[in-house]
Order: structure tokens, then sequence, then C-alpha cells
């Protein structure tokens, strides 16, 4: 008994700071390896001679050769898709906050039935999985001539990207007093004028921000992508149809070549993206 | 001319009532400032006359238009807000400037009239900054002057310097008094802060519940309320009541001594705590605290077992226990009726 009760007795507390302070520090270990090893990898191997690539054991530092990227941009097909990506991508951003904006608007300065859970279903459309919708979708785009065009695509893509320019834009909307508008109607302002001489410039680089958000979203969409184009593929379904066939330091240099634009641009907008996160969660 | 009327203005927000029937006039170049406490339906009041929120039922007239259904930009109106609202995307020059360029006006007109302004306020050599580089006091400024420049028939404020400390704001009310008695405007102002109220109003309209209980210049607000709230509420320390019993046609017996009052079958009796004196013949206050302050001291007593409050000249100095003789001023007590609440 005494034994026992020896042994259950708590550690001291230095002691138990010490390895609660060492799971935290292996905690933030795993998870910052988690994202960085395989952008380092893949960073490693893009910026290495193609022979470097397959051999072993190979260094993990590169040897900045820029061939196997030269190889990647004379590879045919490349620019076009790339092309394509940025087309798609650019339409996504345009009709995602040409709806997002106004809807994120009306939600943070007007109540209305249903308010609540218009803002649940707005969340709730990210819950379908897209291989269930791509299949009818892939048949109504034949049947309406959409199928294997640009605008098509960013269709799909600007229903992915429109919960979140909702939800961003109305995180910002709501961080701009509502007396400012009243002031601007006060000094003779219609609503529209308000909206367009005081919201909008205060809100322009959320606005951006969230456009970024959206041309991310469609730049590393591949699902979608990949079943609803076919001649006019984007960068991400081309690297997917020729993977099997293309060799190891292409398939690097194209993974590069898609996750570097997208992690600058996140980058430049990760603050608008928290405040929405600190929004969806109230 | 812009005289303001409302009839029967009434507002519901769901179930909750915050104004009921309000009918006031307020006169051309008239300073009305509603007072109450928070939750009195004077702000959403003052909203109405805006335009920024329509009343359920009633009428806004200002001068001889109706602008109860025209939008806050026809209604010849300037506001000044509670936290200032001054565009943080734009200098003070061109926040001052914005409802001028929104008319239009040719730009000399418009340097003219900003530059009129700053100086008026005091911010002329502001007119460069934005807002974020300002003080709490200066954007206050920016703010009256951006109402002013648009030299409206109606200004319209808000709380606007209960965001101030308290040094600021008695500078800055002295300045507002000042400088709208300077302007043709006739000014409704927010508050709940009574000093306030009385030092720069014509007349103050005091609200309770969403009712106007008395519209009325301070000193008679002061003096003669029409109902008990306006006493307790107006005046620091606010006014004593005391139960009074019948003692005859016409006389009330308070605390032990007879008073000439009112023939009615009820009455409370009331006195200002400055307008006592100790006399033999007195009241009998049991003194509980004493607080001096100066040029004069602040007792706090009960007479007849009921709270009561006296100030008195500093050079008496009672302790605590002490019974102090406090005789009322004859023209200064007032009756109210125990059950309306009214003044006799």
């Amino acid at each position: 008994m005494t034994e026992a009760g020896t042994q259950d007795a708590p550690p001291a507390p230095d002691r138990v700071r010490r390895s609660g302070r060492w799971v935290f520090v292996t905690g933030v270990g795993l998870l910052v390896a988690w994202v960085l090893v395989p952008i380092w990898l893949l960073l490693a191997n893009a910026l290495s001679a193609p022979a470097e690539v397959t051999a072993f054991p190979r260094s993990i530092i590169p040897s900045f050769d820029t061939a196997s990227l030269e190889f990647f941009f004379g590879f045919r097909g490349v620019l076009d898709a790339l092309w394509n990506s940025i087309q798609v991508a650019s339409v996504t951003m345009i009709v995602a906050i040409g709806l997002g904006a106004p809807a994120g608007y009306a939600l943070s300065r007007f109540d209305f039935p249903g308010k609540e859970a218009f803002r649940f279903l707005v969340i709730m459309t990210r819950a379908f999985p897209l291989p269930l919708l791509a299949l009818p979708l892939a048949v109504m785009f034949i049947r309406t001539g959409l199928d294997d065009t640009i605008l098509g695509l960013a269709l799909v893509h600007a229903t992915l990207a429109l919960p979140f320019a909702v939800l961003i834009t109305f995180s910002l909307f709501s961080g701009i007093p509502v007396e400012l508008e009243e002031a601007a109607w006060t000094l003779g302002c219609t609503r529209l004028q308000a909206v367009i001489k005081v919201v909008l410039p205060l809100a322009a680089p959320g606005i951006a921000a969230s456009a970024v958000f959206a041309f991310v979203i469609s730049w590393n969409e591949v699902f979608a992508a990949a079943v609803l184009t076919i001649e006019n593929r984007t960068l991400t379904a081309f690297l997917l149809q020729s993977l099997d066939v293309s060799p190891l330091h292409l398939k690097f240099a194209g993974g590069a070549a898609l996750v570097i634009p997208a992690l600058l641009f996140i980058f430049a907008v990760r603050k608008y993206l928290f405040a929405m996160w600190g929004i969806a969660n109230r | 001319m812009a005289e303001i009327r409302i009839k029967g203005v009434a507002k519901d927000f769901g179930t909750f009532t915050a104004l009921h029937d309000v009918d006031l006039t307020i006169a051309d170049r008239e300073f009305m400032v509603l007072l109450g406490a928070s939750g009195c339906g004077k702000t959403t009041l003052l909203r109405i006359i805006a335009g920024l929120e329509t009343a359920t039922k009633g009428e806004v007239w200002i001068g001889d238009r109706r602008v109860d259904q025209l939008p806050p930009r026809e209604r010849g109106i300037a506001m000044v807000f509670q936290n200032y609202a001054v565009f943080p995307h734009l200098t003070v020059f061109e926040n001052i400037a914005f409802g001028l360029r929104m008319k239009r006006m040719p730009q000399a007109e418009v340097t003219r009239r900003v530059t009129r302004t700053a100086e008026l306020m005091h911010i002329e050599q502001l007119l460069k900054r934005y807002s974020g580089q300002l003080s709490g006091g200066q954007r206050q400024r920016v703010a009256v002057a951006r109402a002013l420049a648009m030299e409206p028939e109606v200004i319209l404020m808000d709380e606007p310097l209960s965001n101030l400390d308290a040094l600021l704001r008695l500078e800055m009310r002295a300045e507002l008094k000042g400088v709208l008695a300077g302007s043709n405007t006739t000014t409704i102002y927010v508050t709940h802060d009574q000093v306030e109220a009385m030092s720069l109003a014509d007349r103050i309209s005091v609200m309770n519940g969403g009712k106007i209980v008395q519209a009325a210049g301070p000193v008679e607000v002061y003096r003669n309320p029409a109902a008990r709230f306006v006493g307790s509420f107006i005046g620091n320390p606010p006014m004593n009541f005391l139960s009074a019993s019948p003692a005859g046609a016409g006389q009330w017996q308070v605390g032990g001594q007879v008073f000439a009052g009112p023939e009615a079958p009820a009455a409370e009796f009331a006195i200002r705590p400055e307008d006592l004196h100790p006399s033999d013949t007195g009241l009998p206050a049991e003194v509980r605290v004493v607080e001096p302050l100066g040029p004069h001291t602040l007792v706090t007593a009960t007479v007849a077992g009921q709270p009561f409050r006296a100030v008195i000249d500093s050079t008496l100095v009672p302790r605590p226990g002490d019974v102090l003789h406090l005789a009322p001023m004859a023209d200064r007590i007032r009756w109210f009726n125990p059950e309306t609440q009214k003044a006799l």
C-alpha cells in the first residue's frame, strides 16, 4: 500500500513543466516538419539537375541547376496549361468577388429572416464532395456546351471559392463601423454612394486578399479541372494527366511551379484569412 | 426657418416599444437637449429625425416640409456621432469637404468653407492629417467642423462629448455653445449628462421610458419638475422626497412638522437639498454621513426613517449621529401626486 502510495504521488512541479515543454516543442516541431519537409523536397528536387533527382544517395541541398525547370517549361502543352490556369483562376476571382462581396455586405449590414441559416448553408456547400457533383455537372455542361471551356470550369471553381469570399468580406464589412456609412448618408450620399466612397476604400485591401484567395483555390483545384476539361486543361489537370508518363524531375518541377505561387499568395493575405476563421468560429 | 415638429412619433423594436407617441416642437434656432438615462429613447428619437431610423408611426416636419419619408441626405440636416465617425481614409480637409463635394460645390467655395470652419474649431493646423493621427478631442472637432461646413438648417448631436475625458469635455462644452450660438442652426443634442444639458440648452426635454416627461428651460426643469422622475433625475444630489399625511384642508404633516400644501387626496413632499437651512423649527434629520466639499458640505441623513440629503454651509460641522433641524425654504417646496407621480 505504502509503495503504491509513493508511486501515485504527483511528480515534482518542475518535472511536469519540463515534460510539458518537451511535448510542446515536439508537437510544434512535428507540425512544422509536416508542412515544410515536402515543400523543401519539392524545391530541392526542382532546383536540381535531372540526373541528380534520380541518383541515390542524393544530397538534400539543391544544386541550383535550372535544367529541370527549363525542361518543364519547354515541355509541350505546359505553357498552354499554365495560361489556361491563369485564365480560369482570374474568371473565378472575378465571379467569386463580384457575387461574394455584395453577399458579405448584406450579411453584415442587414437583418433578414434566415440570415443565420444562410451563413450556415454557405459553409455547408463545402460539405458536398466534388466527385459526387462532377458527373452530373459534366453531363449538364456537355448539354449546355460549357464543357471543356474556361468559363465552365471557372463557374465550378467560383462555387468552391464563393463561401470563402462571402465569409471574408462579411468579416471585413462588419469591421467597418456602420456610423461611417450613416455619416456619409447625412452628408449627402445615397446608400450606394456611401459604399463606393467610404466602405470600399476601407475594405479594399481585404477584398484584394479575398480575391487572391479565390485565385489560389482555382489555381490548386485538380478534380473538377481533370473531369471537365479535355483540350483546355489547366496546369493541375495537365500534370495529373501526364503524371504516369513524365519523368520524375518533370513532376517535381511542375509541383514547384504550382505550389510556389500559391504559397506566396497565401502568405501575402494570411492576415485576412485569420480574420475569416475568427468570424467562422463565432 | 427650420422649426422641427414631431407629431405622434412612435417606434417599436419587435415587441419592445422604444417611443410612445412623442409630440415635440423645437423652435427655429433653438438649442434643444434630449436628456435621459440610457434606454429612454432619446437616441432613437434623434435617429428618427435624422432619417437613420424609420418611425413605426407619426410625422416629422422640418420647416414646412414633411421629412419622415425622405432619406437623410434630403432632410437638410448634419449629424455629429458619439464615436466621431471621421472617415479614416480621408484627410481632415477632405473629411470636412466631404458633404460639400457631394453637393458639387466649386473648389473655391469648398476651400473657403473648410478653412473657415477649421479655424472656428481650431484645427486649421491639422488639415493634412488623417484621423489615425488625431486625438479623441481633435477627432470630435473634425466631426463638428464637418457638420458646420454643410451650413445645415439642423444639427443633430448624439452624445458628442461622452467619449472625451472630463477636462476636455468641459472645454469642448463651452466651445460648442459659443460656436453653435454663432451659427443659424436649430440644434438637437442628446445626452445623459444633466450638467451638460443644463449648461447648453435653451430647452431640455427630459425623457423616460420612451416618453417626454417635461420640455422646458433648464431653470424651470430644475425648479419646477413636472414629475417626480424629473426631480430625482436632475440635480446632484437629487431632490428629496418625503411622505406626507393629511393634517386638515391643505395642510400636510411631514417629518413631524406641518406645511401648507395643495388640496388633494394624497401628496408627496419634495425639496432640493440646497433649499434647506438650519433652524430650530426645521425637520429633524439624523445625520449619517458628512462630506465636506469645500464651499459647502453634503449631509446624508434620515428624516422619519426616509433618506434625506442636505447641502449646508461648510462652517457648520455636524457629526454622524447628530440631529440637525433643517427648515425648507417655503417657496421652494414642491408637491407630487404619489399615484400619477405628476406635480401638484
